[in-house]
Parts: structure tokens; C-alpha cells; sequence
């Protein structure tokens, strides 16, 4: 089965008919990935989030834009399990929720991050850290005995191609520019198979023809998968033509279409204008 | 589908080069087999023979080395620095130890069927964790689980609280320090500040003749020989990319799924068990255990053996292990009151202009390049 190619599972059922609970088990029969309601952190009576309320679609690609200290890293964050909200209700699908479940608990669910700061494992080969990331049991006792299996190997070389990092398999990825980190890491999310991905500045650091590569990559995982792009760079995000939401003092201030948005008098106030 | 040692993408992984495998074979037989025999078969006055005090300082660095690959696999690799290391050491020691002093039988001082320590204090009987004691089978037992569960326990709350880098040094620091001074009581019922002395004998047989030493020197040096090949064998596989990864970048070790938490535990508890193994080899050599082994200075010396000899390669450390403890029966038998002076100024020197320890000399002079 390709990376690429592969279908999210839809509930087959009706879903007006009601459908089986099943325990641990990601539940999109509402079509909807990521629900945030009423979400507030404060760091020291600093309200990094203030009752946020967003909603992901299954397939969805969505752009989160805002100025510095907008609270779009919090909200990562909180998604991801580093940070509890004070207040607040995360869920992923209907039922798992996520304010409840430890870092590694929420991977295994299918929530996949990249960071701003792109952070691979610079001691490893490229090919090692595709290897760590790929999808396996997590347990200790599988790593002492693992093999590398064929289906596991294809997946990884797959990545490689589409992240163009190929021919820098075995090198170390301490080594690699700035840009080729960051893609690494967009392959380790690949292998990695997640329901939903966050990215966190993605495209920071790449040159022009790498930013274009990168848009297409995620145009083309789009529909198949959920992505959440917290992004910087507007020519990047009008690029991917997708709905944006603009963060503004940890509540969302505006949500539509790139065009809508901008044309928005409070966004160009605090953001756009400036 | 593609098998995986055909895939062109496999990484070729292997545990030794061929430099190493015939490197550890030598070592092994040499130590293993060539050098006790030496001891045993060849005459006195013969240049080739090896003193019994050379072979029980032998045995006695082999022991060390087992301890210094213990830290390495955790120091090294996880990246987790133990102070308290000698702990771990200690009571592996102190296991076999209750053994030894109870096959002592009425041979001691007092003739008595008690240990000496407990006639002196005017015990009447074994206190309750003494029994069974007098049983090879159980020492041994003991020896593997009482470290090992100590190991456990306190990793779990250590590593479950995320307590890292020098925080959690120093909390090694202050238990193997508790432990030492609770050791010291003699109501603990180990001897207190004198701890076990005065062994007679293992299985029946006279702890002094120069087959038991000539076997304890084997046994040491087939046990460092097992510990060496198992730390490789993790290090070379998955686990021991996790474990190195956790190293890194613990925090996107977990955000791609991993719980460092079991990882570091199980390199953790696999290390004092390690250690354990390597005291209570180490006691019989020397011996006597005494609380002396627990105090905080003789765990930082064993992560200076690491240092010295280069942290993170295995062979390293059973280097910094042989040379520092060498150069410290010479130093204490000439100067002895310069020891300390002398072991800390290594240990800035190395920190300053070695950091990749002895091993680095082999790539700096032949310029090959390690990785």
C-alpha cells in the first residue's frame, strides 16, 4: 500500500443509525477531525489561548495564520498534549479526548506534528530517522527483536523520493540544509501514516522552488488526510487555497476563504495592515 | 515486495568489524583461558608466571571494567549520568557477601554459628532477611533481583517525573549517600562500618588457593566479555537507536509515539544489574564490602573511568576503567597523598582536550573515522 494512495477509513454504516463504539478507536462518522471548544491557557495571567473554539473536516486542509503571540504554537501544543488547557475541551473524532492522553497516546491515535524549529535527530542517518518514525509497535520489547520488513522499507523509500531526499539516505542528518531538515521531518510524518497533521511553519527556511515543492506535496495530501498549517508566509499560504483561520490574542478572529480574509477590516488592523 | 537483505535501501548492520570480532576473541581467550592458566600451570620462579597479586588486581580492574560498561550503556547512550552507580555495585557485593560470611560457618572468631558482627552485638539469631543466606542458589538470586528492583523502583519515579541531566545526577548522589550511612547502623545488619570480612570459602572449596582466584579472574573476565557483546547488541539494533535518539531530542522522541519512560528504565535497570554482576565478582577478589563503596566519590570516579576512556563506545570506559585504576595502585603505593589531586586534573584535562577520552587517540592518530 502506497502513502500516498491510501483512503481514510470512512464509517460504511449509516451513521444516522447509530454505529459501534469502539474503545481507543478514532470515530470521524460526524466528518469532523479535531474539534477545539473553548480552549484557554494562560502562562503566568498570560492568556496565551482564550476561549478557542476551531473545528477540522476530515481531509481538511486548513491554513492558521496570525501575528507572533497569536497562540498558534499554544494551540499545537495543546493538540499534541504538551501543554493541558486550563479550561477547555479537545477532541479528536467524537470520542478520544485528547486533553486526557499523554504525548505518545496521542501519536498513536494518528496525530502527527512537525515543529516550528525543525528538530530531527541530527546523530542519525537520514534513513534511520524514517526508520524510528515509521509505523510499528512502540513498545520496548518489539524494538530489541525488530527487523526491518520490506513493506516497512518500501514505505521509507517512498518518503525519501517524495521529500527528494534519496540520494542523502545514509548521510547523517545533522548535515543536511535547513530546508532538507525540514522536509525530513515532513517524511517522518509521512511513514508516521497520522489521521492529522500539524505543521508548524513548514516551509520557514526554503528556498522558493522547495516552498512551491512543498505546497503541491501538501495539495496532494489533502482529501486523503487532515493537515493543519500554521504558516508565516502568505505567497504559501494563497498558494494552497485553502480555508484560513487568523488567530488574533488566542481566539479566532476571523475563518473563510484567503480572499475573504484579507479583505476582513479587524484582521488588516492587527495583522495584515501592519 | 522486496525482501529486506535485498532491498538496496537496508543498511548493512553488523554487531563487530572483523578488527573487532578478532579483538574480542583475543581478549577472551587471553583472559578467559591464557592468563589464569598462566597463574595456575607455570612455575613460580618462571618469568611468564603471573603473582597472585597481579591477578587479583587483575580480576579486581576486570570487575571495575564490567561497572564502567554498566555507566557507559546509560552515560553514553541514554545520556542519563549516574553518580550513584557504586550503589548498584555495593549491594551486589553486599548480596554475596551474606553469603560468604554465612559459609564462614564456625571457622570465625567467635566459633559460633552466627557471623562474627552478630555474636559481638549479642544478636541471638539471624535476623529475618538473613534467611537462606547459606544458600549458593539464593545469593545468586539476590545478587540479580535486590539491585535490580532498587534500580527499578527509583528509575520508575526518576524517569515518570522526567527528572534529567544533572537534577537526577544528584539525586543518585544523595541515594547511594543514604544508603551508605543506613549500611553504617550497625542495627542494619550488615556488618555495619566494617561490613563483611574474613571469607573462608564458595561451595566448599578455600577461597585463597590459586584455583579459586585463577577461576574468579575467568569468571570476571568472561562475565565483562558478556556484558560488552549484550551492551552492543542492544546498541546495535532498534532499541538502541531509540535510546540514543531519547539522548538527542527526548521531547520528539515522544511526539513520534515512543514513551521514553520504559525505554530509559529498561537501560537503566539492565545497567545496575550489570553493576550488581560486576561487585559481586569483586568481593570475593578483595575480600571485604564495607559502606566505604557507597560513598558518593566512588561513583563519580566510575564515571571518570567513562570519561578517560570515552564515553559512549563500551570499549572505551574498560580502557579509562584499566587505566586510571593502574595508574592509581602505582600513585597510591608511591604518592599516595597526591591520588586525588592527580585524578582531578585528569579528569579537567580530559574534559578540556579529550572529550572523545583514550579510544579518540586511535582515530586522531590514524585518522580513520568513527562514528
Amino acid at each position: 500500500m502506497s502513502l500516498m494512495d491510501e483512503p481514510i477509513v470512512e464509517n460504511p454504516g449509516f451513521p444516522s443509525l447509530g454505529h459501534p463504539l469502539v474503545p481507543g478507536a478514532l470515530d470521524i462518522s460526524h466528518k469532523v477531525i479535531l474539534y477545539l471548544d473553548q480552549v484557554s491557557v494562560s502562562f503566568d495571567g498570560f492568556k496565551a489561548l482564550n476561549d478557542l473554539n476551531l473545528a477540522i473536516d476530515v481531509g481538511e486542509l486548513r491554513c492558521i495564520i496570525g501575528p507572533n503571540g497569536a497562540g498558534k504554537t499554544t494551540m499545537m501544543d495543546v493538540i499534541t498534549g504538551k501543554t493541558r488547557p486550563d479550561s477547555g475541551t479537545v477532541f479528536f473524532g467524537q470520542t478520544l479526548d485528547l486533553t486526557r492522553m499523554s504525548e505518545p497516546a496521542i501519536v498513536a491515535a494518528g496525530i502527527g506534528r512537525k515543529f516550528q524549529k525543525p528538530t530531527v535527530f541530527e546523530h542519525h542517518t537520514v534513513f534511520e530517522n524514517l526508520e524510528l518514525a515509521a509505523k510499528c509497535d512502540r513498545r520496548v520489547r518489539f524494538s530489541l527483536r525488530s527487523r526491518l520488513d520490506g513493506e516497512t522499507l518500501d514505505q521509507i523509500d517512498e518518503a525519501l523520493r517524495i521529500v527528494r531526499l534519496t540520494p542523502h539516505a545514509h548521510v547523517e542528518a545533522g548535515l543536511l540544509s535547513h530546508g532538507q531538515k525540514q522536509w525530513l521531518e515532513i517524511g517522518m510524518l509521512l511513514v508516521q501514516d497520522p489521521k492529522l497533521l500539524l505543521l508548524d511553519e513548514p516551509v520557514a527556511g526554503m528556498t522558493d522552488e522547495e516552498t512551491e515543492h512543498t505546497a503541491e506535496l501538501f495539495l496532494s495530501l489533502a482529501g486523503r488526510r487532515s493537515l493543519v498549517v500554521v504558516e508565516h508566509d502568505m505567497a504559501f499560504v494563497a498558494k494552497l487555497a485553502s480555508r484560513v483561520t487568523v488567530l488574533h490574542e488566542g481566539s479566532v478572529l476571523a475563518e473563510g476563504r484567503m480572499e475573504e480574509v484579507r479583505e476582513h477590516p479587524r484582521v488588516i488592523e492587527v495583522y495584515l495592515g501592519r | 515486495m522486496s525482501t529486506p537483505t535485498t532491498h538496496p535501501l537496508a543498511p548493512r548492520r553488523v554487531l563487530f568489524g572483523r578488527l573487532g570480532w578478532s579483538a574480542l576473541i583475543l581478549f577472551a581467550l587471553l583472559f578467559v583461558v591464557v592468563i589464569p592458566a598462566l597463574h595456575l600451570l607455570v612455575p613460580t620462579n618462571h618469568p611468564l608466571y603471573i603473582s597472585s597479586y597481579l591477578i587479583t588486581l587483575g580480576g579486581k580492574i576486570l570487575c571495575y571494567a564490567i561497572l564502567a560498561v554498566a555507566l557507559d550503556l546509560i552515560w553514553g547512550f541514554a545520556g542519563i549520568l549516574s553518580l550513584g552507580h557504586g550503589l548498584f555495585f555495593a549491594l551486589g557485593g553486599y548480596a554475596f557477601g551474606m553469603y560468604l560470611m554465612r559459609s564462614i560457618g564456625r571457622d570465625g572468631v567467635y566459633h559460633a554459628d552466627l557471623p562474627d558482627f552478630m555474636v559481638f552485638l549479642n544478636w541471638k539469631e539471624l535476623p529475618w532477611y538473613w534467611i537462606g543466606s547459606d544458600h549458593f542458589l539464593v545469593a545468586l538470586l539476590w545478587i540479580l533481583l535486590v539491585p535490580a528492583l532498587l534500580a527499578f523502583v527509583f528509575g520508575f519515579f526518576a524517569f515518570r517525573s522526567r527528572i534529567k541531566g544533572v537534577y537526577f545526577s544528584i539525586i543518585t548522589q544523595a541515594l547511594t549517600y543514604a544508603f551508605m550511612l543506613l549500611f553504617f547502623r550497625n542495627e542494619t545488619g550488615f556488618g555495619g562500618n566494617n561490613g563483611f570480612t574474613d571469607f573462608k570459602r564458595i561451595l566448599g572449596l578455600s577461597i585463597t588457593t590459586p584455583e579459586m582466584r585463577a577461576t574468579l579472574f575467568a569468571l570476571s573476565a568472561a562475565a565483562l566479555t558478556g556484558a560488552l557483546l549484550l551492551c552492543r547488541h542492544l546498541i546495535a539494533g532498534k532499541f538502541g537507536r531509540i535510546l540514543t535518539a531519547i539522548r538527542d531530542a527526548e521531547s520528539r522522541v515522544m511526539f513520534i509515539g515512543y514513551q521514553p519512560l520504559w525505554y530509559k528504565l529498561t537501560a537503566w535497570t539492565l545497567s545496575a544489574l550489570m553493576a550488581a554482576i560486576a561487585g559481586a565478582l569483586y568481593v570475593p577478589q578483595v575480600g571485604i564490602i564495607n559502606p566505604g563503596e557507597m560513598s558518593p566519590a566512588n561513583s563519580i570516579e566510575i564515571a571518570i573511568w567513562v570519561a578517560v576512556g570515552g564515553r559512549g563506545t563500551l570499549v572505551g570506559p574498560i580502557l579509562g576503567a584499566a587505566a586510571v585504576n593502574l595508574a592509581k595502585s602505582w600513585f597510591t603505593f608511591s604518592f599516595p597523598e597526591y591520588w586525588l589531586f592527580f585524578l582531578g586534573v585528569l579528569f579537567i584535562a580530559v574534559t578540556l582536550w579529550f572529550p572523545g577520552g583514550i579510544v579518540s587517540l586511535w582515530s586522531r592518530l590514524f585518522g580513520g573515522a568513527r562514528r
